[in-house]
């Protein structure tokens, strides 16, 4: 029973009702730092995933967290340039909203 | 893992990720979207704890509570208009998306549940750390290297485009 | 007699020379076409001579043909059928060409094309003569075509009139509506029998066994005739027609195109024979025409009309005769019908170009006076369409009421005879009031020029003398040209007075009204107290307007709704591609946003779809969801 023993199901189902979660944020949200932040929400639901699998199906090899590292990594870097770009956004078109952002259309 | 500390540790700590998250992402106001996200952060950096990650739990603490949150806050700052208060918090696709996210909650869900784990049994090796490092500088070195230039890269292309433009300025050659 | 190929071949070699070259020199083209046609009377004669010394050639046709076309299963042989029917009008088409051609070297003279009118003449002659002597059926259809074309150029041939344009166009129109039966009757035959050979015909069909089928076939042939021969209901163009100058109506629509329909139906009457019913159906068309025409005739009042109507009824009277079966009787009428109705139609020109082309006969009279020679001719000829003896009408009218009488039709008797009273009623009053009675003052007549008065005399001769070669005693007609086993003529001697009787009767009761009566008060009073009868023949039972009355609303209503169809629905479907198009890419563009998250959505739903499908289809589902299928 699921309740009384922690197995790998738990620790999915966790990782992806908060992946949903994120998920539906990115997508419903109207400001554009809020859908990055729901974002950085669905990356740590991954990394949850990962390091339950490490710990469980390979607990000597370690090869989860090393991903996990490595999405971290990426993660933080992925903020970084997605700030900038949205600040150069802001200047020139004053305004954060996403639904203002329909330049693809053209 | 069975013993009654650690499930309980377990229960507690998801209701804890769970709620800070809906919380994110139902906040009105920008910064308390940040807190309430940092707030997650260290709950999920507890849960790493309990998956006797420690080293990860440690650089999750660092990396997103510490700097990624603080970036997001600069970024809210820089970007913040008079009336920040946002009039309606979710664009027209509201219904939409939850639809779909229920759905595809609900048939990962199901599959989840009647999926057979395959649980190896194995214990963690005490050191954690030097263990990860060891690792990360013999059999994924190369991964550990591209991780460094592309953080090189993302840090100069941030410079680059959020750098201020003087009036007048002479364009680049 | 075996080179009657050249007598068809002459005239179209003279219209060829005409049109091509000689189109300036107007008596060098004359003299061709008159030329052509009149080598082709002396070689005609002879062929006669040559078919009264064979009389083997009744039963068994000298024919000789060349392949023209070869298809597999469609072998067409044209050429020549000779025996006593073709030979006879190879003769009266000859002559009578010959004879009009001469006269129109003086009616048509000063006319502007005048060279055209004879390359026009000698074309209808060169089609007349194939249809006549024809081996096949395609030939001879070949050759009913050009007719019809020659009878529009020439009906059209004063084309400045409009009146004119328009008759041409009704008269190829109403004809076309004949030749659709025609053709389709044809081409059931070629399906059927393999073969159009008239000789091949004739000894295959009567043993053909699925008689409604060829009950069908033979109705679709007879429309032809209808129409070429100007039998109701496609009597309509034949009136019209004397829009043409009047030696076209006396060749084509008096003497030998309109006959086209009767001869046709003489040639294949093996055919028809096979088929009583249908026989019953070419009788009652012949009778019925004959005493219609007749009713309208008494009151027209243009002389050329009064013959033109005249023209219908008799050749009802040849029908009726073949369609009780007797190709004897049919055929004399056919020949002494050419001559006096040539006569008169002729006699008719020459009155018009004496009182410079006016037409009603009521403001003509006495023209005996100044026109002795028209005026005589002119009566000989009314004297034989009365069927007074000795003139030639009188034998031939009579024998086609003694065989309509001796078929058993007592009703199509009584029709003849009351018809031929008429005739002898209309013909004598047109002769009363043109001829006889107060000369109009206004009037200038003279007689006409020898080229013209001499045709008339001919002509004259012809019908005084032409019906003794058919009379009961020494009957030369009927043992050359009879249809089945010959039986010799006996002399009716009831039935001949009763004819002569019906003439006279006919010419005294026109002489009282219209000759005695100084001023016609009786006749006119007459017309006034019948006023509605008179009114209804005047205007030809108006069926003229009912056929542009069903025209206007049936034919261009259909056209009116086949052109809104095409505007709507035609129109409209290929107009609804281009809608259907605009309005999928407006439809499809509400998706086009340009905004990130809608995009991240549409993901997400192919996500679910494909996730949707594989755990419901995909291999592992039975495991996943538990049985779930």
């Amino acid at each position: 029973m699921p309740a009384l023993a922690i197995s790998p199901t738990n620790f999915v189902l966790l990782s992806a009702v908060l992946f949903f979660i994120g998920l539906f944020g990115a997508l419903t949200r109207k400001n554009a730092i809020a859908v990055l932040m729901c974002i950085e929400l669905m990356l740590n639901a991954v990394n949850i995933n990962l390091i339950a699998f490490s710990r469980f199906v390979t607990p000597q090899l370690f090869t989860g967290q090393i991903f996990a590292i490595f999405v971290i990594t990426v993660a933080a870097a992925e903020v970084g340039v997605g700030l900038a770009i949205i600040i150069n956004i802001y200047r020139h078109r004053l305004s954060v909203n996403l639904d203002d952002f329909d330049w693809l259309k053209w | 893992m069975t013993s009654i500390f650690q499930v309980g540790a377990f229960w507690l700590i998801s209701a804890a990720i769970i709620f800070t998250a809906i919380l994110v992402v139902a906040s009105k106001q920008l910064v308390h979207m940040v807190l309430w996200l940092a707030v997650c952060f260290i709950s999920i950096a507890s849960l790493y704890f309990l998956l006797d990650a420690d080293y990860l739990a440690l650089v999750q603490i660092m990396v997103y509570a510490g700097a990624v949150s603080i970036m997001v806050i600069f970024g809210v700052m820089l970007t913040q208009k008079p009336d920040i208060k946002e009039c309606l918090l979710f664009n027209n696709q509201l219904k939409l998306a939850t639809l779909v996210v229920i759905v595809l909650l609900a048939l990962t869900g199901g599959m989840t549940y009647r999926a057979d784990w395959f649980v190896s049994g194995g214990t963690v090796p005490a050191d954690t750390i030097a263990y990860i490092g060891q690792l990360l500088l013999s059999k994924y070195v190369i991964p550990f290297e591209v991780a460094a230039v592309l953080l090189l890269v993302a840090l100069i292309g941030a410079i680059v485009l959020a750098k201020e433009v003087k009036p007048g300025a002479r364009s680049r050659d | 007699m075996y080179h009657a190929w050249l007598i068809p071949l002459l005239p179209a070699l003279a219209f060829a020379c005409i049109s091509l070259f000689t189109k300036q020199w107007k008596w060098l083209s004359a003299t061709l076409s008159i030329g052509a046609m009149v080598s082709g009377f002396i070689i005609a004669s002879f062929v006669v001579a040559g078919v009264l010394q064979h009389p083997e050639l009744i039963n068994h046709p000298l024919v000789y043909t060349i392949r023209w076309l070869s298809m597999p299963g469609f072998i067409v042989n044209v050429g020549i059928q000779l025996d006593p029917l073709s030979a006879m009008m190879l003769f009266m088409v000859t002559l009578i060409a010959s004879l009009i051609q001469i006269y129109s070297l003086g009616y048509m003279r000063g006319e502007k094309g005048f060279s055209v009118f004879f390359a026009y003449m000698s074309l209808f002659g060169a089609s007349m003569l194939l249809l006549v002597a024809s081996a096949n059926l395609l030939e001879l259809f070949v050759a009913w075509e050009g007719v019809g074309v020659c009878s529009y150029l020439l009906i059209g041939f004063y084309n400045h009139k409009i009146s004119a344009r328009q008759a041409a166009k009704k008269a190829f129109i109403t004809t076309r509506i004949g030749d659709t039966g025609l053709l389709l009757g044809l081409l059931a035959l070629q399906l059927i029998f393999g073969t159009l050979s008239i000789s091949s015909l004739s000894q295959q069909i009567p043993q053909y066994q699925n008689i409604p089928l060829l009950i069908t076939v033979a109705v679709l042939f007879f429309l032809g005739p209808i129409g070429k021969s100007g039998q109701f209901p496609l009597h309509v163009w034949l009136p019209d027609a004397m829009e043409g100058p009047t030696p076209v109506s006396a060749l084509i629509h008096a003497a030998t195109m309109v006959i086209a329909g009767v001869y046709l139906v003489g040639r294949v009457l093996f055919m028809f024979h096979s088929v009583p019913p249908v026989m019953e159906l070419v009788a009652w068309v012949g009778g019925f025409t004959a005493i219609f025409a007749a009713t309208i005739a008494v009151t027209q009042r243009e002389i050329k009309r009064i013959l033109a109507y005249s023209t219908v009824s008799q050749i009802g009277y040849m029908m009726m005769a073949l369609g009780v079966g007797s190709l004897t009787a049919g055929f004399f009428h056919l020949w002494t019908h050419a001559f006096f109705k040539a006569l008169m139609f002729l006699g008719a020109g020459s009155v018009l170009t004496g009182l410079h082309h006016k037409a009603d006969v009521w403001e003509m009279g006495g023209l005996i006076k100044k026109m002795p020679i028209t005026a005589i001719t002119f009566v000989i000829g009314g004297l034989a369409i009365a069927g007074i003896p000795p003139f030639a009408g009188f034998w031939s009218k009579g024998d086609i009421l003694d065989a309509t009488l001796a078929s058993g039709h007592v009703a199509l008797f009584v029709i003849g005879a009351f018809t031929a009273f008429l005739t002898a009623l209309y013909i004598w009053r047109m002769i009363f009031l043109a001829f006889f009675g107060k000369e109009n003052p206004e009037n200038h007549p003279k007689e006409s020029p020898a080229v013209m008065t001499i045709p008339l005399i001919i002509l004259a001769v012809f019908a005084t003398v032409g019906g003794l070669i058919g009379t009961p005693w020494g009957d030369l007609w009927g043992r050359y040209i009879h249809f089945g086993t010959y039986v010799a003529p006996v002399a009716n001697w009831p039935l001949m007075i009763g004819d002569t009787l019906l003439g006279a009767l006919g010419i005294f009761t026109a002489w009282v009204f219209y000759c005695k009566d100084e001023e016609k008060v009786k006749a006119k009073a007459l017309a006034k107290q019948f006023n509605g009868l008179y009114t209804l023949l005047y205007n030809k039972y108006y069926i003229d307007e009912i056929y542009m009355w069903f025209n206007h609303t049936m034919v261009d209503g259909v056209g009116r709704l086949l052109y809104l169809f095409d505007i709507y629905v035609v129109d409209g479907i290929v107009n609804g591609f281009g809608a259907f198009t605009l309005a999928a890419g407006a439809g499809l563009r509400v998706f086009q946003t340009g905004r990130l998250q809608n995009y991240a959505l549409v993901f997400f739903l192919g996500v679910l779809a494909v996730a949707v499908l594989l755990a419901f289809t995909g291999p592992q589902a039975t495991l996943l969801l538990g049985g779930v299928r």
